[in-house]
């Protein structure tokens, strides 16, 4: 792979050819990843790939045009700038698109990250190999009631990445990933579930293989018999997954973008309590430990910490340079593609471990995954009702399985209802932190 | 695409190590897309793919490597790598002689993509936005996009087939954003055919545009669906996707190799209603998951998967086909040229009956009659489901009543299938992305009118 440097010359060439009153901006990235997915003891798939892109904004008068290519070859860079510059003639105007200027970044600096590990590139696709296959096998001998494994694999990437305006940003980062999966078939075939394990970090030997295998084994395993609940109201215990799957809906409506637009549940909130008084909800792509840290967010804006909600009062939105803008603001490095998104939001820790937040509450269920998100869960209404599978939990440790069930409730709703949050703060893959969560109702819906 | 001696050489160096089988895939693909939102149309973008995959298969291993490099050199240091990867002792292979194989085109396509000024496409998004918000003042907010693709693919192997295709899409989406005494509610509408421009001509801009306004609209007016167990009425069409993910998946030939699939050895046994005659169709014109070839080089096909009740077949790729020593039902498909392909469906329906859909819902009693659904998910192992309702109506005495919101359907995919107890003479389709293990590749699901005889909803309201 090339330096570096090598990719901010590239994205230097592409800004430096604005003309006029144009602006260019230059997003340019290459990628080397490993895949080994293994199964019944042998491998099924190693895939070695090495990838390349570039991503091209023309903004002419306010007017919007984007192209992008699957290459850096000099022909095909050159092609996507003749597109991404015919595109900008068909978008209509808006005084607040535009590249933003280092002047409107102000002061603040570009956080130093350190996401990248050195040794990656130097461990042989053998030990690669070795260990998807031991993660196999650790997962079989998890626990007796595991009749097979699903699938079982390692990948890991490393890739570089360049950003330059002709406005006078200049920004490059690299960084790498590796992780471990597993899912486990437990049960006879009449009543199989499955459970999924995995471990990320940033090089091989950050990898847990036994706590990735452990995972996946006992959340099969714990499912078998599962039986569909009577309908109910209950308190509900929300896996540390599921916390984060709720948490990026929840932020979603906290992007300036659907705010302004009239598509967010939270619009006109600005300082209303819209949590219960113990949620701090905070968005830090700063943090290394987050798997979305970044220095800089897709405009080139350098990123920071955002606390969106303290001690549940709503103090700002996520923007990027056009949002912020429209709104008089500031933006808070939160471009992402050409909108505005978080990539590492979390709920500060609160005082109780699993166990004490579990014995917290005399009835509860303990959520496990959720379905349905996409269609029944919307952040324009606040609807929430989605499929769920999980535990009871009576006197603070689980009681029988429970499927074919939905929980409903709404998002707002839920916010407010928080009853208690587990000191269990957990990094996920695809950015953002998870922990458990006590949600004091919701509408259990079953036989 | 590739000069016929290049493939072979590339071919013959993926093979140098030994090995069962090589493969040369070669994808290009150039995609535009605009967005409207808020009165405006703020983006207008598009994008080129162009690159080549290449696997080797020695024993259960696959080594894959895929370069956007396509000169010589590029493709033979993927080769390599794709053969490193998939190091095997079994012997060297000669690379079969190539014969073309041709297949009819299952797209008549009239205005490529590329053919169509911008302009007019774009102009395509201000009369969708204009025919949204005169549906009513309670049209808060609109945002409507046009997405087109031309992909063409070219395949060759070691086994001496070559064979190339074009895929041609087109999709055009309307989300609506109603605001009323309850709150925010948002409709949507997003026609995809294996076709161009003339999309436009079958489902006009302002027609989406009102079916996505009417569908917000309507959620003003919903109450919240009554939980518990009741007969499901699906309109033709909307309960496709939920045979797709409930009961399609597990017809998968490599998520049955898994174990991972309920239909796992039973072939022959009745598995759902006799009414029910389930099938996929690659080659059905127009349709969002039609192709010539699948990615694999096979024909797609027509397969009868369920036939009056009765499991007759899985589906099949490349792979999973050879180890049983019989042919691929033309079902192996890669999202990219960066992808290794695996089953995936392509137009999976159930078949029409004979029930006028009127009558089926006359028959109902009490019981929840779905216009639209949204996603959802589905344990192919259990074939347990859960489905959101995005668009629903009360059936009582046999009358269409109340608009419901915040519905869901939960249950079983098998059960499901044995629980069908009446079949309507219409039918439709519905166009989505099948996502199966990261790959997002575009399917349709359809199906006439049926009723489930129950299946527990779940809802807000008692």
């Amino acid at each position: 792979m090339t330096s570096k440097r090598d990719l901010l010359v590239i994205a230097r060439e592409i800004a430096g050819s604005a003309r006029g009153s144009e602006q260019i901006e230059a997003r340019v990235g290459r990628g080397r990843d490993t895949d080994v997915e293994v199964l019944r003891g042998s491998v099924e798939s190693l895939t070695v790939a090495e990838s390349e892109g570039v991503t091209i904004r023309v903004v002419v008068d306010g007017r919007q045009g984007v192209a992008s290519a699957g290459s850096l070859d000099p022909e095909i860079v050159a092609a996507t700038l003749k597109d991404a510059r015919d595109n900008a003639r068909f978008a209509e105007p808006d005084e607040f698109s535009g590249l933003a200027t280092p002047a409107e970044l102000g002061d603040s600096l570009v956080p130093e990250l350190d996401l990248w590990r050195d040794d990656l590139a130097l461990i042989p696709t053998e030990e690669k190999v070795a260990m998807a296959l031991e993660l196999e096998r650790a997962v079989l001998s998890a626990n007796s009631l595991v009749r097979g494994v699903e699938s079982s694999s390692y990948g890991d990437g490393s890739n570089e990445s360049a950003l330059v305006t002709s406005t006078g940003i200049e920004a490059a980062q690299r960084r790498t990933t590796a992780s471990l999966g597993a899912s486990a078939l437990a049960g006879p075939e009449t009543d199989t579930q499955t459970g999924y394990g995995f471990s990320v970090g940033r090089t091989l030997s950050d990898l847990d293989l036994e706590y990735a295998a452990n995972q996946a084994a006992n959340r099969a395993v714990r499912l078998l018999g599962a039986t569909q609940p009577k309908t109910q109201r209950i308190p509900v215990i929300l896996d540390p997954l599921v916390t984060r799957t709720v948490l990026a809906l929840i932020v979603s409506a906290l992007g300036a973008e659907s705010v302004q637009k009239g598509r967010s549940m939270f619009a006109g909130r600005l300082g209303e309590e819209i949590g219960s008084p113990i949620v701090n909800l905070i968005e830090d792509p700063t943090n290394p430990e987050a798997f979305g840290a970044t220095p800089f967010d897709s405009e080139g804006a350098p990123t920071r910490r955002v606390d969106l909600v303290t001690a549940g009062v709503l103090n700002g939105y996520l923007h990027n340079v056009t949002t912020a803008r429209r709104g008089k603001t500031v933006t808070t490095g939160s471009a992402l593609g050409s909108g505005v998104g978080a990539r590492a939001a979390y709920l500060r820790p609160g005082p109780l471990s699993v166990e004490e937040l579990f014995a917290s509450v005399p009835h509860a269920l303990y959520v496990q995954s959720v379905s349905g998100i996409h269609s029944g869960t919307s952040t324009v209404s606040g609807d929430f009702s989605v499929g769920a599978e999980g535990l009871m939990v009576r006197d603070g440790v689980f009681a029988e399985p429970v499927r074919e069930a939905t929980i409903a409730s709404t998002l707002p709703r839920i916010l407010l209802d928080i009853a208690q949050i587990g000191s269990d703060l957990t990094w996920l893959p695809g950015g953002g932190a998870g922990l458990t969560l006590l949600i004091s109702d919701m509408m259990l819906s079953g036989s | 695409m590739l000069d016929e001696d290049v493939i072979r050489r590339t071919l013959g160096t993926a093979l140098k190590r030994g090995g069962d089988f090589a493969e040369v895939f070669v994808e290009e693909k150039t995609s535009s897309s605009a967005s409207l939102d808020d009165g405006r149309v703020e983006e207008v973008s598009s994008s080129r793919r162009r690159g080549v995959g290449i696997r080797v298969v020695v024993g259960e291993t696959t080594g894959f490597a895929h370069t956007a490099d396509l000169s010589e050199e590029g493709l033979r240091s993927a080769a390599e790598a794709a053969a490193g990867a998939a190091q095997g002792s079994a012997g060297v292979r000669e690379v079969g002689v190539f014969s073309r194989k041709t297949v009819e085109p299952t797209h008549d396509v009239r205005d490529y993509p590329e053919s169509i000024d911008k302009e007019i496409k774009v102009e395509a998004l201000r009369r969708a936005d204009a025919a949204a918000r005169a549906e009513g003042g309670a049209i808060a907010q609109v945002s409507a996009s046009y997405a087109d693709s031309r992909r063409r693919i070219l395949v060759a192997n070691s086994d001496g087939l070559i064979a190339g295709d074009e895929q041609i899409r087109t999709r055009f989406s309307v989300n609506a954003v109603a605001t009323g005494d309850t709150g925010l509610q948002t409709g949507m509408e997003s026609p995809g055919r294996t076709v161009g421009w003339e999309l436009l001509e079958e489902f006009p801009p302002e027609q989406t545009a009102q079916i996505a306004a009417r569908r917000a609209l309507s959620k003003l007016e919903a109450r919240p669906a009554p939980s518990g167990k009741w007969p499901v009425v699906l309109k033709k069409g909307a309960g496709g996707v939920l045979f797709h993910e409930a009961c399609g998946h597990g017809l998968e030939a490599d998520l049955v190799a898994r174990d991972a699939s309920i239909f796992k050895g039973r072939v022959g046994e009745q598995v759902a209603s006799s009414l029910v005659t389930v099938v996929d169709d690659g080659r059905l014109a127009r349709e969002w998951g039609a192709y010539g070839i699948d990615d694999e080089g096979a024909a797609a096909q027509r397969s009868v998967l369920i036939e009056d009740g009765v499991l007759t077949d899985y589906m099949w790729d490349l792979l999973r086909a050879r180890k049983e020593g019989r042919k691929s039902t033309g079902n192996g498909r890669r999202e990219t040229y960066m992808n290794l392909p695996m089953v995936r469906m392509t137009n999976t329906f159930l078949e029409r009956g004979e029930t006028d859909p009127e009558d089926i819902i006359s028959a109902t009693d009490y019981g929840i009659y779905c216009v639209a659904l949204g996603g959802g998910q589905v344990n192919t192992a259990t074939g347990d489901f859960v489905f959101g309702v995005t668009e629903a109506y009360l059936i009582e005495n046999g009358v269409l009543t109340a608009p419901l919101r915040n519905a869901q359907l939960i249950g079983n995919g098998a059960e499901a299938l044995r629980a069908i107890d009446l079949v309507g003479n219409d039918f439709d389709t519905w166009a989505g992305t099948c996502g199966k293990d990261g790959q997002g590749v575009p399917v349709s699901s359809g199906q006439p009118t049926l009723r489930v005889s129950e299946l527990t909803v779940g809802g807000t309201g008692a």
